[in-house]
């Protein structure tokens, strides 16, 4: 332990000092309140001590009273409301420009594995100024993945897909804590984030070792299970070309329309029955069981680069 | 017993007695001692449990017990305080005891059930301590799928069947206090003139009999899963695991108001009596429990922020639960302004008031925290939650139970404890807790996760802190028990109306006889008529 | 609902009233409220259920019609109306303790029970069909069959399961109401028991009422 004693997590990605400051806000609220009301109440008790068998006075309540005392907790609990909603909206909606790394959680362990292909256990090299999006994905049971020193967290829920992002200020080595209890090692499904300078970064993953980036894994992937005889490229193929799919409208046989993001992506291989698209027949077999969540990944991160042939023909919607 | 030939009619305790009196009675007081005696085995059991936990955080490394042990150790605190003592605690002893008295009733309106609901409490808690001697359950209070469902070894079967027929005494308890409610009452006894504490338990009945039946088909399905190979939280099959938080958190997000609600009524109650004044804003405090309970059904989404679910969906959740605090800070700030211009008595239920108030208010600001989404989403999960549940449901539940024991234990047994004792135990436990759980806050926000064995070094001194606190709040659980049941034994005879209290309860002899009134009570003035209160009696006037 | 906790001076106490109510009006008005309350209770029992069939629906709506319409319709709708005559009979049965006619009463209780136990037959042939075929969740499931529909399933025996045995249950309430009126313990003045008896035997029915269109019919516009 170090010789200060620390009262408070480090800060060390863009939106802890927005979180951070919420929770002072709140904090400053609440504790007017409780020291208003505890004062109040010890007054009254010292005030107005009486003797056993004294009455006190003939009061029973104050319509204004009682409105300004709704009012006005009505009122705070707004803003935080407000304030606790735009936060969430920041760390809901990752920049555009995040660079994306995958992240497998099974009992008990973190697998991580970054876009060019390099994989690590229980730890996550991040570069810091540059927004990290991460996309989660579980083998098991559900997981959380928490950074406390980032304020990020998010569930890893089996059966879908979950993304957070941040971008890390400041180098140093911080906690990963699984937060969502998984069983007997629970609390030894941790690991540290490395935030380092970015040319640190390139150097680390130039010297780790790579088996090939997730895209073209992917793509192996996507021709050793076959997917490559029915989805071809143009639309000839028994099922629709993937092509500009990600991110685009679908249309489904049963007439709804859904975006084509990574869930869908990842309910079509596993569930394929569940959304089928229009004019195309039930006939996929799923991939339930014969797919990792880490293979799933990367078939995912291959689909999103396949890009149409013609710029106009897929109604690409953001 | 020795008031039987002083008194025209022997008590409820007294005739006719034996085990099989007992354990066949009707009586709403006799069920409510046999909740009592029942709730508190398994308060010390539930504390055991406590006691174990806060053992092994002492050190940062998994020591004292193993990780396996320990996970079915904190699972088991959270199911036997959560099901087999916070939730039937007010209401199944003090308002099964109080509430059709205070009503002028004989008895509530379905005795036979009542006494079935007892009965059914001890079958699910014979099963869940089953479970216990079988190997233990490992999944958290919360048997959060698909860890529940198909992950763990443990016994969750029978422990979630135990925890499915407990429900049904819960229900049966909140289906007998409505009726009770709506048909019982005496002549005179309109809706606006009932006690606060009977507001309080209608409205903690509403939640029992909409919330229960949903938790009850959910640990079923639970149980299904595991047992019959039913999918359907399994997200091997396509199932999807968070639909099961959905339905648990639907029952148990209200749940949380069945442990405070009651001990809001019983707040209300004591801060009248200390203050010898009418309860300010009567009808806004009355209004605020059935507020607490209606909006408290649609917030159980807050528990859900960080699971994936619709952002929009999350905006809602979060909105609604910003408006439950509201009513929440009615009622506080009313309690405060009762005690404007009173007439305070330093008595013991004092202390428990200024307890309970402390400690609720630490409670229920701190879910404002938790409330606000963007703030939630570092706070979840870690020991800031921990730290604000145990603030409401034991700081708030429990104190308010203790005052409301305490407060009318000379009613139930016909004897006073010694004063001084429940004072300075009242100091030690408001002391322990706060050391116990403050700290919590602190290593919550620093990013400490619940349900952890081992942790990082740097939490350490916060988790010693809390040990230390917790043994203090342990001894002075230990020290109300002892002068408690010692005052059964050797304390003095209680009066009738000791703390010189206005309410139907106070008008009868202590304890009262089977029927509780002689004549059916007709009431011609409001609660809490302190204006016109009789002063304490201290001294065992022998009735005629 | 106040006035009807004013005490009535009764000179001679019904042997049926419990000591602890003031009347026979109170008791019943007693009884009736506290059905009502269970079958709140009840409502939201089967709701977490309903939820989770809407929640699946739409997250699989083809599987779903395709595992309905592996359900035997004509037997559900057969079923429906067993249970629809049985209401009926229930009814009759109620109106007979009211005025106190005993014949009435046994006649109408055993053919409620009867149509009950119609109902249990039959439900158990389905269930037996749904072994042989494969379509029982768990290990045994035909695996061939696409994802959702093991969901369905398990909604389906949970559902139907549950709904069946609070059939059961009914029965036994038949039964020992059947009893009562043997010995003639109904009449105008206590009926309660035969009253809140109906209530609960209706609210089965009704809940049988949703099942039914709700698991058996979804496949009946064709696949």
């Amino acid at each position: 332990m170090s010789s200060t004693l620390p009262l408070f997590p480090p800060s060390a990605s863009t939106v802890a000092g927005d979180v951070d400051a919420l929770f002072f806000f709140i904090l400053a609220v609440s504790a007017f309140f409780a020291v208003l009301v505890s004062v109040l109440i010890l007054y009254f008790t010292f005030k107005f001590k009486g003797k056993h068998g004294e009455a006190g006075a003939d009061i029973h309540g104050s319509l204004t009273l009682e409105l300004i005392w709704t009012g006005i907790p009505f009122v705070l609990a707004m803003v935080m409301f407000v304030w606790g909603a735009q936060l969430f909206f920041t760390l809901a909606k990752p920049p555009a420009d995040a660079m994306d790394v995958f992240v497998v959680g099974k009992q008990w362990m973190w697998k991580v594995q970054h876009p060019e292909g390099v994989r690590e256990i229980n730890e996550l090299h991040v570069p810091i100024g540059r927004p990290v999006r991460l996309t989660l994905g579980s083998e098991d049971v559900i997981h959380d993945f928490y950074i406390p020193a980032f304020r990020v967290k998010m569930d890893v829920v089996p059966g879908r897909l979950t993304t957070m992002w941040f971008t890390a200020t400041k180098t140093g080595e911080y906690h990963i804590f699984c937060s969502q209890y998984c069983g007997t090692k629970h609390s030894g499904m941790i690991g540290t984030v490395v935030a380092m300078q970015p040319e640190d970064y390139e150097a680390w993953l130039a010297g780790g070792r790579s088996t090939g980036s997730a895209v073209q894994n992917g793509e192996r992937l996507f021709t050793e299970l076959s997917c490559i005889t029915c989805h071809k490229a143009d639309s000839s193929g028994r099922g629709p070309t993937l092509a500009g799919v990600f991110g685009s409208t679908v249309q489904l046989n049963d007439g709804r329309k859904v975006l084509a993001d990574e869930n869908y992506l990842r309910e079509s291989i596993m569930s394929p029955q569940a959304k089928v698209v229009q004019g195309f027949q039930p006939i996929m077999p799923t991939f339930q069981g014969l797919v990792s969540e880490e293979n799933l990944l990367q078939l995912i991160a291959y689909v999103k680069t396949l890009k149409p042939a013609e710029p106009a023909s897929a109604p690409v919607k953001k | 017993m020795k008031e039987a030939d002083v008194q025209q009619e022997p008590s409820y305790l007294g005739a006719p007695y034996g085990l099989a009196s007992w354990l066949l009675t009707k009586d709403h007081k006799r069920i409510a001692i046999l909740y009592l005696i029942s709730i508190t085995i398994f308060f010390a059991i539930g504390g055991s449990f406590a006691a174990m936990i806060r053992a092994e955080l002492v050190t940062p490394q998994g020591d004292f017990l193993t990780a396996d042990l320990y996970n079915k150790v904190f699972t088991l605190h959270g199911v036997v305080m959560i099901f087999f003592f916070l939730i039937p605690s007010i209401p199944a002893t003090l308002g099964n005891f109080f509430m059709p008295i205070m009503i002028g009733a004989k008895d509530l309106a379905f005795p036979r059930i009542n006494l079935l609901s007892w009965y059914i409490y001890v079958v699910g808690a014979t099963l869940t301590l089953a479970a216990v001697i079988m190997g233990g359950v490992d999944t958290g209070w919360t048997f959060y799928t698909p860890y529940s469902s198909i992950s763990s070894t443990t016994n969750v079967t029978t422990a979630a069947l135990g925890v499915f027929i407990t429900g049904f005494s819960s229900i049966l308890t909140g289906f007998n206090f409505i009726v009770t409610v709506h048909r019982m009452r005496a002549p005179g006894m309109t809706w606006f003139r009932m006690p606060l504490f009977v507001w309080a338990n209608y409205a903690t009945s509403l939640v029992m009999i909409l919330g229960t039946p949903v938790i009850a088909i959910t640990v079923l399905l639970i149980a299904a899963e595991r047992a019959l190979h039913l999918g359907v939280f399994d997200p091997r099959i396509g199932g999807d695991p968070v639909l099961f938080q959905h339905l648990f958190w639907f029952y148990s997000h209200p749940a949380v108001y069945i442990m405070i609600l009651p001990g809001m009524g019983v707040i209300s109650e004591l801060v009248a009596n200390v203050s010898r004044k009418q309860i300010f804003g009567y009808s806004f405090v009355a209004f605020s429990s059935l507020a607490i309970a209606i909006i408290g059904f649609l917030v159980w989404g807050h528990h859900m922020f960080v699971t994936g679910q619709s952002i929009y969906a999350g905006l809602v959740f979060s909105i609604i639960t910003m408006l439950v605090a509201v009513p929440s800070a009615v009622k506080t700030f009313n309690w405060t302004a009762t005690m404007y211009k009173g007439a305070v008595v330093w008595d013991s239920p004092l202390f428990w008031v200024l307890g309970f108030m402390g400690l609720f208010l630490i409670g229920g600001l701190t879910g404002l925290f938790l409330g606000a989404m963007g703030l939630d989403i570092h706070l979840h999960d870690t020991y800031f939650v921990v730290a604000h549940f145990h603030y409401i449901m034991v700081g708030g539940g429990v104190m308010a139970f203790l005052g409301g024991l305490h407060f009318y234990w000379p009613k139930m047994t016909g004897r006073m404890y010694s004063e001084p004792l429940a004072k300075v135990a009242s100091m030690l436990v408001f002391f322990g807790f706060n050391l116990t759980f403050f700290p919590q806050f602190i290593v919550g926000y620093m990013g400490m996760p619940r349900r952890y064995h081992s942790y990082p070094a740097e939490f350490q001194v916060f988790n010693v802190l809390s040990t230390a606190g917790a043994t203090v709040l342990g001894a002075g659980y230990l020290m109300i028990l002892l002068y408690l049941v010692y005052s059964i034994v050797k304390g003095p005879k209680a009066p009738m109306n000791p703390w010189g209290a206005t309410g139907l309860e106070w008008k009868i002899q202590s304890p009262p006889i089977t029927h509780n009134f002689h004549e059916t009570p007709v009431v011609t003035e409001e609660a809490y008529d302190y204006l016109h209160a009789p002063a304490p009696t201290r001294e065992v006037t022998h009735h005629e | 609902m106040s006035n009807s906790t004013s005490p009535v001076s009764v000179a001679k106490p019904h042997p049926k009233l419990q000591s602890h109510f003031f009347s026979m009006d109170q008791q019943l008005e007693a009884s009736t409220l506290g059905m009502w309350v269970f079958l709140v209770t009840e409502v939201m029992f089967f709701g977490g259920l309903f939820m989770a069939y809407i929640v699946y629906r739409h997250m699989y709506p083809h599987a779903w019609v395709e595992a309905s319409a592996e359900l035997n319709w004509k037997l559900g709708g057969l079923n429906t109306g067993v249970l629809i005559c049985s209401s009926i009979t229930m009814a009759l049965a109620v109106r007979a303790a009211m005025i106190g006619n005993r014949t009435q009463q046994l006649i109408n209780i055993a053919l409620t029970s009867i149509l009950g136990a119609t109902f249990l037959v039959v439900k158990f042939f389905e269930y037996k069909a749904k072994f042989e075929h494969h379509l029982v969740p768990g290990p045994h499931f035909d695996p061939s069959l696409e994802q959702g529909m093991q969901i369905f399933f398990s909604l389906y025996f949970v559902m139907t399961g549950i709904h069946a045995l609070h059939m059961v249950i009914g029965l036994g309430i038949m039964a020992y109401i059947f009893i009562q009126a043997w010995k003639g313990t109904y009449n105008a003045e206590y009926f309660a028991p035969v009253e809140v008896s109906g209530l609960y035997w209706h609210f089965v029915d009704i809940v049988w009422i949703f099942l039914f269109p709700l698991l058996y019919l979804l496949g009946a516009h064709g696949a």
